[in-house]
């Protein structure tokens, strides 16, 4: 009989841990939203989500220009990331002379696990002295910014898109070959396009990665809270808006980077669903 | 229908250009560590472990750095662990799929994407004010503690999945009841799993830098409780570099960074080597 | 039992957290602007040499942060490099040291002088190329700090007045990285504190007056700032022997050769 209250008790309190993430995850989004919302609610979410300028000290709130910001430096790292990520990806699963896997395997794994403020740092004192010198601007600048984010975001794109890969039957590779397709044929038109959820999902989860690091964009981006209209010029994201006013904020300015928050998570979570609704596809 | 040389064409050129791909990530890769190795080795010595930053860190070591880290992730694994594997536990002992443990992992995914800024916040705003706790080890290893939930508990369900189920048909057989099972046959053979994703977890939670400043303060000197404010290696590196008082302790502090993160690396894979052929 | 050992851990850990949470630790934590930082960081250094058993933790954040922690009781002392606004006249500040403002650019830069209106000009935007102030032809890059950064309001409030700086400006997050990004780019201009100027980058004399200690104790170099201590209500037990070490003039001669103005000239 003991044992079997015993047995009663461990099951209710694993499900009571097992609900850790999700009470956290709610926790979060309380104390997140409960300090950002009120400032919403007094802008309105048209004037603080298309506003233009970012003022704190005349009460300006508008992270129009952060929200760009945030697009192109992603989009930015995207450009580099999925090329880059898909070559290494497929070269890993089709085309492994030992000799290289052993090298590029570990260069993947060390690149995912070098703190992001190293990443930053590197930029600062190579690449963006580098863009500054030979392509103009202050260098600071969201070309420097993908660069450094592309290759932050390569392991992401990389470890997933190589399991799609691998994941497929052989019968595709088999097939495809057979019919008389080359290497490389059979590789872009046969695989590729069937592990496409996984590799679709993968990017989904760099684009993620991209739109949530702070510390290395803060040192390499410039910050300037203007529009920006081109590689070149400096911009801000929705994370280095909270990032480099955090510390020194109160009042309505502290409630306005919770508010930034609240956008970062809302979009966040859109792609983390979108990215699991993939590839749950995938295996289910 | 392509002529024939063409097919090989294409795939030539293909090959070459996924070749550059994958020699420019190593390039890169190597470049970075280099940089930072190169400037900040020859300043490594013994004395610079041992010793706590002077003057604001111009002079002097990173010993109360090395603390403050060490806390943190002490802190942070101590919460995270119990919390994660009784997570995978239940999700993969005690219930099938079902609309809660779709929930769970639903959670535990969203979680694993949030950045770390918002976990800063949220920190800021829970721990450090709310509870009342203060820039301490204890706020920034709880959040630290968050961050790490879900690369435990996706990293201890692998681990229990291979598992073979004849282990547990045996303990049932022989009369066991489903935590006893899960103890004496599951756990004990999980557990070098399980020590992989803390030894992940580790590496991620030296480098995390943005939600740590908020939680646990940037305070120099050595932590004398769980409440006091402190630096990690990751923080003093980035005040070092930004603030531009010393770049050659900053080059210094990032060369340990990079050391350790290597080293964690190493041991996760020969850890990971070790289960596997040990699962063999 | 590797799973009961740290459900113990646990238990212990909250029982202790919730132990603590009356009173944090001992010692005191002062924390605010990150101009104030440095130098309040010495003198904790130096005070618990000879003090050896107090803990003073110092830490950044900003000035606005500063004051707020200190209301909120997060910080026994609270450090500011800008004097305290309306709202926060409650609090009781002192005035531990005074630093100036010193406008900066590339020691390359051929620019060795500016009038007021002209920086105001330019750090609007509304001068934008270095030869039309006498330089070569090249765009000029601003460099400013964020907002809620007391070195900023005080730059707003002594030089720009009524002008707003130019939201194309880069913003950096301390007086450090201003000074690095700055030192490295010949077609950049911004501002930092004067007592972290060093050979890396060009202090501009303002209207022919250079910015150095004489000409700021005779009030000819008018850009200067206080550094505050702030406090909730009037300072006491270890916070006031920290206040009191630091206003002493064994203290204040460490911060003037570290290039502060002292509060005793």
């Amino acid at each position: 009989m003991f044992l079997e209250i015993k047995e009663k008790i461990v099951e209710k309190i694993l499900l009571l841990i097992a609900f850790s993430s999700i009470s956290i995850l709610a926790l979060i989004a309380i104390f997140i939203f409960g300090e950002g919302l009120p400032l919403i609610w007094k802008l309105g979410p048209k004037a603080f989500i298309l506003g233009q300028r970012w003022v704190p000290s005349q009460g300006s709130f508008g992270i129009l220009p952060m929200i760009v910001g945030s697009f192109w430096v992603t989009l930015g790292a995207l450009l580099l990331g999925i090329p880059l990520g898909l070559a290494c990806a497929v070269f890993l699963s089709e085309w492994t002379p030992p000799l290289a896997a052993m090298f590029l395997r570990p260069a993947i794994q060390l690149l995912a696990a070098i703190p992001s403020v190293i990443y930053g740092f590197w930029g600062l004192v190579v690449l963006v002295p580098l863009v500054r010198n030979y392509l103009g601007g202050p260098g600071l600048s969201i070309l420097s910014g993908s660069l450094i984010l592309g290759f932050m975001i390569l392991p992401t794109i990389i470890s997933i898109s190589e399991d799609s890969l691998r994941a497929l039957p052989p019968t595709y590779k088999a097939g495809g070959l057979a019919l008389g397709a080359t290497h490389w044929q059979t590789i872009w038109r046969v695989l590729v396009p069937a592990a496409r959820s996984g590799i679709v999902a993968s990017i989904i989860l760099g684009m993620g990665r991209a739109v949530g690091e702070t510390m290395a964009m803060i040192m390499v981006l410039g910050n300037a809270v203007k529009m920006p209209t081109s590689f070149l010029d400096s911009a801000r994201t929705l994370t280095t808006n909270i990032g480099i006013e955090m510390g020194y904020a109160s009042g309505d300015h502290r409630q306005a980077l919770f508010a930034t928050g609240i956008v970062l998570f809302f979009i966040i979570m859109i792609l983390n669903s979108l990215a699991i609704f993939l590839s749950r596809r995938r295996t289910g | 229908m392509m002529h024939l040389r063409t097919r090989f064409i294409t795939q030539s050129i293909a090959k070459i250009l996924i070749w550059v791909a994958a020699l420019s990530t190593i390039g890169v890769m190597i470049l970075i560590l280099f940089q930072i190795l190169k400037e900040g080795l020859p300043i490594l010595h013994l004395r610079f472990f041992l010793d706590s930053p002077r003057s604001m860190g111009r002079e002097g070591g990173i010993f109360s750095t090395i603390i403050g880290t060490l806390a943190l992730t002490v802190v942070a694994i101590i919460f995270a662990t119990p919390l994660g594997v009784g997570t995978a536990i239940f999700l993969k002992e005690y219930t099938r799929e079902s609309r809660i443990s779709r929930l769970i992992r639903f959670g535990t995914d969203c979680l694993a994407g949030i950045p770390s800024i918002i976990f800063g916040l949220f920190g800021f705003v829970f721990f450090v004010i709310t509870l009342n706790m203060g820039w301490s080890i204890l706020s920034g290893g709880l959040t630290l503690a968050a961050m790490i939930l879900p690369t435990i508990i996706s990293t201890t369900e692998e681990a229990i999945k291979a598992i073979p189920y004849s282990f547990r048909e045996v303990s049932y057989s022989l009369g066991g009841t489903r935590w006893q099972t899960v103890t004496r046959a599951v756990l004990p053979n999980a557990i070098p799993g399980i020590f992989t994703g803390i030894i992940l977890s580790v590496g991620r939670s030296i480098g995390e830098t943005a939600a740590v400043i908020l939680t646990a303060g940037s305070s120099l000197i050595i932590p004398t409780s769980l409440f006091s404010p402190s630096r990690t290696m990751a923080v003093h590196f980035y005040i070092l570099a930004r603030e531009g008082i010393s770049m050659e302790m900053a080059y210094a502090t990032g060369a340990t960074l990079i050391l350790l993160v290597l080293a964690i690396n190493i041991v996760a894979n020969w850890f990971l080597n070790r289960y596997i052929r040990h699962r063999a | 039992m590797k799973f009961y050992l740290s459900w113990i851990l646990i238990l212990t850990a909250v029982i202790s957290s919730m132990a603590g949470c009356q009173r944090r630790q001992a010692g005191v934590t002062v924390a605010g602007s990150t101009s104030v930082e440095p130098f309040a960081g010495l003198l904790a250094e130096e005070y618990m040499l000879h003090h050896p058993k107090s803990h003073i933790y110092v830490q950044g954040g900003g000035s606005t942060a500063g004051i707020e922690a200190v209301r909120s009781h997060a910080a026994h002392i609270g450090m500011s490099s800008r004097s305290l606004m309306a709202e926060e006249k409650n609090l009781y500040a002192v005035t531990i040291a005074k630093d100036a403002i010193a406008i900066i650019v590339h020691p390359k830069n051929p620019i060795t002088d500016l009038s007021l209106s002209q920086i105001r000009q330019v750090f609007a935007g509304k001068i934008r190329n270095w030869n039309e102030i006498g330089g070569h032809l090249r765009p000029i890059v601003l460099v400013t700090r964020e907002e809620g950064s007391g070195t900023r309001e005080a730059f707003q409030k002594m030089v720009m007045e009524m002008e707003e700086i130019n939201l194309e400006a880069l913003v950096q997050d301390s007086n450090g990285a201003i000074r690095q990004v700055v030192g490295s780019d010949p077609n950049a201009i911004g501002y930092i504190s004067l007592g972290l100027v060093n050979e890396t980058v060009k202090a501009l004399k303002i209207s022919g007056v250079e910015p150095n200690l004489k000409n700021i104790v005779y009030g000819h170099y008018r850009f200067v700032r206080p550094f505050l201590f702030v406090f909730n209500g009037k300072p006491e037990g270890e916070a006031n022997s920290f206040l009191e070490f630091v206003l002493s003039p064994e203290a204040q001669e460490l911060l003037q050769k570290e290039g502060l103005v002292t509060i005793r000239p």
